[in-house]
């Protein structure tokens, strides 16, 4: 698997999702807000932190780079788009997936280690799982707190764009969403950090499933 | 517009103004300091002169008062590499890589605006270790709060952590830990001590010196603004309770700026290493101190042009530019002729990168502003403050105390661990840590909670332990002992860890100099830590020092914070302070004997501390670490927890509370000793299977260790002691420790 | 040239946190009969234009595409020449 890891200025988690792609010999390039050309690769990842200081909205002017237009096409390609935190800010400001995030029902920043419920385990990212399964992944963040309108709530539950759910709803969420893809199911944004949990190490290996999902995913892409 | 025709300094006083109406006497000069100003000069100083001879010369950027004690520290081992005077302290740790870490001080601002005065805290000793050429990976604080009864402490704590993690997590860099202690001596004298800990191949390493005649100074980061103006003088100055109006001092930090700085100066230092040849931090008194230090150090000269540094208001004054505290700004010096692809670098981050300046030969500080010589002054001068001989008298308090023990009351002992345990110095304080990310860069091993945190160092088998500590109660008692203890205490916690400690850092936060009495425990302070310093090998590197600390002429307790990092060579020893295994057996390092002076039972229960602290035999509390340390690197330890506020009875119930186990334990001493108050001692479990191997090491060493009991599943916490019984549910217990706080701040 | 004073408030039907928190701190400091508090975001634009006709279009184009998020934000503004 080829995957591009996207640095804005203001990311911080980019090393750190770098890293843990490294893990499972994924072949990963870093790439800054001027990419333009992101074909070659299978999966792209939009790292956490506060890109350009997470000023105006968490997300907002990301939007607007280079390689946010780059991500749109390959979205509508079909590759892989998955954004983490503030990743997944900057995916709901750039319209790929819907909803928005907005400050945790309990105003502050939250560093925590939560459990997450396998909702839909079909997905691109949960297929190495089973449905109702619990993973403890690490969060941190101010402003997770999932909102849409109604229908598009009814909509994202209907299509089983709900990928987790937290087991308790740590930021006020609407229907505990802690992470949706899109209609097609290539695009995906989650609050939780899965890239942080995966060696032994650190007490927490719990999100290697995810990455294990992707790349098996990915690879039933290659073979078919 | 054309600002450039009218004098932003037409209206500043007159040198004989400055002397007439003693203007300088507001910015913190002594008649005395100005009179050696007048005579080095042979002229009155003007206004830009008299305002950077007070800053320099302001406690907070010379030490002057400081010194004669800071002197007395010990910095030299085989590890140093760098010692006392720069941006931070070096220590080797093998494989060509080194450890940089400071503590610094933000007392003053915090109080006046507790959210952008911490932050700009983390702000600015984040750039020193940068400056350095590190990567910082860790943050740490130790915090000190009035009561939380008082409406205005909880808002200054609020606003405190806030402004930790809102800067701290949007740079990205993990908060390990610290600690943070209440009493009502920091109620109008919040402490924020921040420590920071970076990572730097040994052939990065940079320094902040100005060497090299016709080298360039360069001018990156964030603009100068009004922020901040003298906030040197503004430090070293006492608080009046009636005169809360002074916010112009106050800057406001800006984290993504920052991390744009930090990511740059250390891809400049990778790819450009050769050209610069030092850096440094703009911290207090800005540019002025910045540039001056540099070239003191290096033993050359300055010359600045004022108006090519990036300005973000209009009219600024020289004084106002060489004084102003705006945050994220960095100085450089690069080799002549190799400017341009270093100010390209930072450009392309989206920076400003100017060349402001030149080193000289002659030892003079030069600015010159609009095509005129506004300062002109002998920079060793200028960079010496003189140094006052102040008196140091030992406390009334101290000589009058009573040689006598508290003796606590602990007819209902049950009742008394459950009331200390919701102490707020010992109560959890994760509802406050959850707010700083601890987990970024995912390098974090042991999170804020154990006895220190830990972060591994990737690619290699190496990790780092952290923590920072001091009890300022048995410094007011004793400010050697107290000061041995701080350092016995920071060992302790790395020690837990499998780390051996390596070295420290400090910050002293006092009351008056100008006061004997405290003058007097600022001496004592470091010269306890001094004594355990050497004793345990762990040099004093870097540090920072935080006077006049008072209000309305009342000092805080005498506060010498200390930062200490511990090296542990293979990660798989790493321990954590909880229980992890049903059937383990509990051990006790170390005595305990009547030690209740100065410790949180005496304080919660006669609301005082007092009385002569405890002798302390600092050779059975490092024979303790020592076993401790044998006993993990053997392999034979699954938890490890050092004793600390609250004693064996709170050490042990706060080992339960991660895993929910409980503890069937026999204690050889009083249940009132089950409270006492002394470092160095350590409670460890075993896995049964080991036991025999562990018990045979006991025998092998000169610490004392006693069996103390097993953990169990059942879920209650039940110690017999020589002369009754502690017996709680771990629930409630666990439930006491974890609510105090919310509760508290809740009110 | 023209200043364009924006105010970005949350639309009524979105849950604000912090004006919920405000709103509670204000109780307790014993200010009695609070109704309700809302946090929003207020903005100072400087710009020129052919007519305040043409800017009020640019404070508007400008202010939806950047300015506010449409699933949560609304917005008001004033403009007046300087």
């Amino acid at each position: 698997m080829k995957a591009a890891v996207i640095t804005f200025p203001g990311s911080n988690c980019d090393m750190d999702m770098y890293h843990a792609l490294e893990s499972f010999d994924v072949d990963v390039d870093l790439l800054d807000d001027q990419a333009s050309d992101l074909s070659a690769y299978d999966a792209i990842f939009i790292p956490g932190g506060f890109s350009y200081g997470d000023y105006l909205r968490s997300g907002a002017v990301a939007k607007f780079s280079p390689a946010m237009d780059a991500v749109k096409v390959a979205a509508e390609n079909g590759q892989l788009v998955v954004g983490i935190c503030n990743g997944f800010q900057i995916l709901t400001e750039a319209g790929l997936l819907p909803g928005q995030l907005l400050v945790n029902e309990q105003p502050g920043f939250i560093c925590d280690e939560v459990n997450l419920v396998v909702e839909n385990p079909d997905s691109n990212f949960t297929n190495t799982m089973s449905k109702g399964d619990v993973l403890k992944v690490p969060i941190a963040h101010g402003e997770g707190n999932y909102v849409t309108d109604e229908v598009t709530l009814k909509e994202l539950e209907d299509n089983h764009q709900v990928i987790f759910r937290y087991q308790e709803n740590v930021n006020g969420s609407m229907n505990k969403i802690a992470g949706i893809t899109n209609k097609a199911g290539n695009v995906y944004g989650m609050m939780p950090h899965p890239e942080r949990a995966v060696d032994a190490l650190t007490g927490n290996d719990s999100g290697r499933a995810f990455f294990e999902s992707l790349l098996h995913a990915v690879d039933q892409k290659a073979r078919a | 517009m054309s600002t450039q025709q009218t004098n932003p300094m037409a209206n500043e006083p007159s040198p004989d103004m400055i002397a007439e109406k003693r203007i300088y006497a507001d910015w913190g000069l002594t008649d005395h300091e100005y009179d050696l100003i007048v005579d080095h000069l042979g002229r009155r100083p003007n206004y830009t002169e008299a305002g950077i001879f007070s800053g320099m010369w302001s406690e907070h950027c010379s030490y002057k008062k400081s010194k004669p004690a800071l002197r007395k520290f010990w910095s030299k081992n085989e590890r140093v590499l760098q010692g006392p005077g720069e941006g931070a302290g070096i220590l080797d740790i093998g494989d060509g890589q080194a450890v940089v870490f400071k503590a610094e001080s933000h007392n003053h601002p915090s109080f006046v605006e507790p959210y952008e005065g911490a932050a700009t805290g983390v702000g600015g000793i984040l750039r020193d270790i940068f400056s350095m050429g590190a990567q910082p990976i860790a943050v740490l604080d130790s915090l000190r709060f009035g009561q939380l009864d008082n409406a205005k402490t909880r808002q200054i704590v609020d606003g405190v952590i806030a402004g930790i993690a809102g800067y701290g997590n949007a740079i990205g860099i993990p908060n390990l830990g610290g600690e943070i202690a209440f009493d009502e001596s920091y109620a109008g004298n919040p402490l924020v001590n921040v420590m920071s800990v970076g990572l730097v191949n040994q052939n990065e390493m940079k320094v902040g010196q100005a060497k090299g005649s016709g080298n360039t100074i360069i001018y990156v980061g964030a603009k100068t603004g009004r922020d901040g103006i003298n906030g040197a003088s503004f430090a070293s100055a006492e608080f009046s309770s009636t005169e809360e109006s002074d916010r112009s001092a106050v800057q406001v930090g800006d984290p993504f700026l920052e991390k744009l700085v930090m990511d740059a100066t250390i891809d400049a230092i990778k790819k450009y290493g050769k050209s610069i040849i030092g850096i440094q931090d703009m911290g207090a008194a800005g540019l002025l101190s910045s540039s001056s230090e540099m070239a003191s150090k290096a033993g050359t000269g300055i010359e600045l042009n004022l108006d090519l540094v990036p300005q973000r208001e209009a009219a600024l004054t020289p004084y106002e530019l060489m004084l102003s505290e705006s945050q994220e700004r960095m100085l450089l010096v690069v080799q002549k002729g190799e400017e341009q692809p270093v100010i390209d670098l930072f450009e392309k981050a989206g920076l400003d990168a100017v060349a402001v300046g030149t080193v000289t030969d002659d030892g003079r500080y030069r600015l010159n502003f609009h095509g005129e010589t506004v300062a002109d002054v002998d920079i060793d001068f200028l960079t010496n403050a003189p140094e006052p001989k102040l008196a140091q008298e030992e406390p009334a308090r101290l000589k009058e105390a009573s040689a006598s023990q508290y003796q606590p009351n602990v007819a209902d002992a049950n009742q008394v661990l459950l009331d200390l345990l919701a102490q707020p110095t010992i109560a959890s304080k994760a509802s406050l840590f959850r707010h700083f990310d601890s987990q970024v860069r995912a390098d974090t091993v042991v999170k804020p909670g154990g006895d220190a945190g830990v972060t591994r160092i990737r690619g290699t088998k190496k990790a780092l332990a952290m923590t920072t500590d001091v009890n300022s109660r048995y410094a007011y008692l004793n400010p050697f002992v107290g000061g041995q203890m701080a350092v016995t205490e920071a060992a302790s916690n790395l020690v837990t860890t499998g780390a051996l400690p390596i070295g420290m850092t400090d910050c002293l936060n006092f009351g008056s100099p100008d006061n004997p009495e405290v003058y007097y425990e600022l001496h004592q302070s470091v010269e306890g830590i001094t004594d355990m310093a050497k004793r345990l090998n762990t040099p004093v590197i870097s540090g920072n020092v935080s006077l006049y600390n008072e209000t309305d002429n009342k000092a805080i307790l005498p506060t010498a914070m200390v930062g200490m990092v511990g090296l542990i060579a293979d990660n798989k020893n790493i321990t954590r302070a909880e229980f992890q295994n049903d059937g383990d057996q509990v051990y006790l390092v170390g005595t305990i004997g009547d030690t209740f002076n100065g410790s949180e039972i005496q304080k919660m229960q006669t609301g005082e501390i007092a009385g002569q602290l405890a002798d302390f035999d600092v050779d059975a509390a490092q024979a303790n670490q020592d076993f401790v340390l044998q006993a993990i690197d053997a392999g034979l330890v699954t938890s490890a927890h050092d004793l600390s506020e609250g004693g064996l009875g709170v050490a042990l119930a706060e080992a339960t509370f991660p895993n929910d186990f409980g503890l069937q334990a026999d204690f050889a001493g009083t249940t009132a000793q089950l409270f006492a108050e002394v470092p160095g001692r350590f409670v460890l479990s075993v896995p049964s299977k080991q036991a025999t191997a562990f018990e045979q090491k006991m025998t092998e060493t000169k610490a004392v260790v006693a069996k103390l009991g097993q953990v169990t599943k059942d879920t209650v916490i039940a110690i017999q002691t020589k002369d009754g019984q502690v017996t709680v549910d771990q629930k409630a217990a666990k439930a006491s420790y974890q609510n105090a706080i919310p509760q508290l701040m809740a009110e | 040239m023209y200043l364009a004073k924006i105010y970005v408030t949350y639309k009524p039907s979105i849950l604000d946190p912090q004006g919920v928190v405000i709103k509670s701190a204000l109780e307790r400091l014993e200010y009695q009969g609070i109704e309700d508090v809302s946090q929003g975001k207020y903005f100072q634009v400087k710009l020129t234009g052919a007519d305040k006709a043409a800017v009020a279009k640019e404070v508007e184009s400008l202010v939806e595409e950047l300015l506010i998020n449409h699933n949560t934000e609304t917005y008001t503004y004033d403009l007046e020449e300087i």
